[in-house]
């Protein structure tokens, strides 16, 4: 049964997997135990439980479970990732490289960072959105101690070469962080193998709860660390604050079973998104943003020309999309993402990114193309730029009444 | 954004939308605002004897309340000369549709594109024996 509207922005978050809610709720009521009570079997019963929720999420990335630290969530990895290992090694250089297609999460704690006395280079990505490591290598430095780059990109879903990077960077001694809250469960991803030192992990978007999220820190060799939040000396002082239980079994949960299942889900999504792509792409100019080989499944980022942003919402208001519009009308702002592709340049065009997730339908699918055709034709058929444009009109060279 | 009954009615069907033939008898075009703003309009008038304007056509680029307030204008125009039509006001769009603040310059967009049609209608029809 088709339901409306239908939810297409699992990137933004997913709903919590049902098998990993049931496992919470025993730990909201009777097993209310703190895991840092070490005097009874409450608190003996809780850390059991975060021990192998940890487990589980070190199994998913093939980490040692000492090298997994609980925060609430990415955001909070990403800054005591970024500010810790700032911090900590700012005897050794104060240069950090990042890139302008991070999540804010990043850029805005790197702008911290250069409050502090940082210097950060934000790297320009090419337009199919992949780092160039020509332009990584380059942008180097002897007093380079701190890089962050993104497994998997929110926007438009683009896979970095964190291998490469990784060994540029332990050649060097060079810190890699490496924000992963887009990846789990999508990628497969193995820190015995990978050169990351820092990683950043969500719940919220592997079907787990919000509000929780881990730090891997890399113990051979050895990674280190200032503490952002201090306190009771939780995790091994990296972050201080009694551990939410439940929150924790959840995330567990939610890894175990992306471990579990991952391999055929994500078979299952890539059809479903190859669907939708051949369901769109008999439209007009409409285009991919973002490369579609080195990209996870889930994501589809599509920009259709000379369709204004905020009235295409508007015509699919049953699908929950979300939009990285390149108009500036007053309530849609462009995204930073795709004008780092080079998209801004083009003169009108509404971009829409399609996330899709464990409960999509091949329904779902159907229903979006056709729906989408419906509405980018009637949406055109009133645009005067579509218009011109078949009348062999180059837009560039209209003078413009701007106002 | 919540909109208006009536922003959501002329944009679920918009009124008078199309083109005229460039080389129809009597009509004029006005276009304003640009893509890299997020909004474009056209609005085309078609002029009878006596400055009456018979018929209108538009085309927007744009958010709902920018496509409704050109339909909206179609509809107004028609009927009136064009000395008429020039005193259309964006208040009087933005009060008829409801505009929120952020949405006034659609209002305006459309006076504007009034303003257009019915210049681009006196250049073409400057006849310097009536002048």
């Amino acid at each position: 049964m088709l339901k409306l509207p239908i939810y297409l922005d699992y990137s933004a978050t997913t709903p919590l997997d049902p098998r990993a809610a049931a496992k919470m709720i025993p730990y909201l009521v009777e097993k209310f135990g703190n895991p840092a009570s070490r005097s009874h079997s409450f608190g003996w019963e809780a850390e059991a439980a975060v021990e192998e929720a940890r487990e589980e999420v070190a199994r998913l990335v093939n980490a040692d479970p000492k090298e997994i630290v609980w925060t609430s969530g990415a955001t909070e990895s990403n800054n005591l990732a970024l500010k810790g290992a700032a911090q900590f090694y700012s005897g050794k250089g104060k240069h950090l490289i990042t890139l302008k297609t991070e999540h804010k999460a990043v850029l805005d704690t790197c702008r911290e960072l250069e409050r502090q006395g940082f210097e950060v280079s934000y790297l320009d990505v090419r337009d199919d959105g992949l780092l160039d490591l020509e332009v990584f290598k380059a942008a180097l430095r002897p007093d380079t101690i701190v890089v962050s780059v993104m497994l998997v990109n929110n926007e438009i879903g683009v896979i970095q070469p964190i291998s490469e990077i990784g060994e540029i960077c332990r050649d060097r001694g060079i810190i890699l962080h490496v924000d992963a809250a887009q990846a789990t469960g999508k990628v497969a991803i193995d820190l015995r193998a990978l050169k990351v030192d820092l990683m950043s992990f969500s719940a919220h978007k592997t079907y787990g709860p919000k509000g929780i999220g881990a730090l891997y820190v890399r113990r051979k060799p050895r990674v280190r660390l200032t503490a952002q939040m201090h306190g009771g000396g939780h995790e091994r002082g990296f972050r201080s604050g009694t551990l939410p239980t439940h929150q924790i079994v959840g995330m567990g949960e939610a890894f175990r079973l992306a471990r579990l299942e991952m391999g055929a889900e994500n078979e299952r999504i890539r059809m479903l998104r190859d669907r939708l792509l051949r369901g769109l792409s008999d439209i007009e100019q409409v285009f991919v943003n973002g490369d579609m080989e080195r990209r996870v499944p889930h994501n589809l980022n599509i920009s259709f020309a000379y369709v204004e942003g905020e009235s295409l919402l508007m015509a699919i208001k049953d699908l929950a999309v979300s939009s990285g519009s390149a108009c500036t009308s007053a309530s849609l702002e462009p995204s930073y993402v795709l004008r780092a592709l080079g998209r801004e340049d083009e003169l009108a065009h509404s971009s829409i990114r399609f996330t899709l997730g464990r409960f999509t339908s091949e329904e779902d699918i159907d229903y979006t193309i056709k729906l989408l055709h419906d509405k980018i034709g009637r949406l055109r058929e009133l645009s005067p730029l579509w218009e011109m444009v078949q009348d062999g009109v180059d837009l560039s060279t209209v003078q413009w009444a701007a106002h | 954004m919540a909109y208006s009954i009536k922003v959501l009615d002329h944009y679920e069907n918009p009124r008078n939308v199309g083109s005229f033939g460039k080389e129809e008898e009597g009509v004029a075009t006005g276009m304003v605002g640009a893509p890299a703003c997020g909004d474009v309009m056209k609005l085309q008038i078609k002029v009878g004897k006596g400055g009456v304007i018979e018929d209108a056509k538009f085309k927007t680029y744009g958010c709902g309340s920018a496509i409704a307030s050109s339909s909206l204008v179609t509809e107004w125009v028609k009927g009136k000369t064009i000395d008429q039509a020039l005193e259309i006001k964006n208040t009087q769009i933005a009060d008829e549709l409801a505009l929120p603040p952020v949405k006034i310059h659609c209002s305006i967009l459309a006076e504007d594109a009034i303003k257009a049609a019915v210049a681009d209608y006196k250049k073409k029809h400057s006849d310097p024996v009536l002048a």
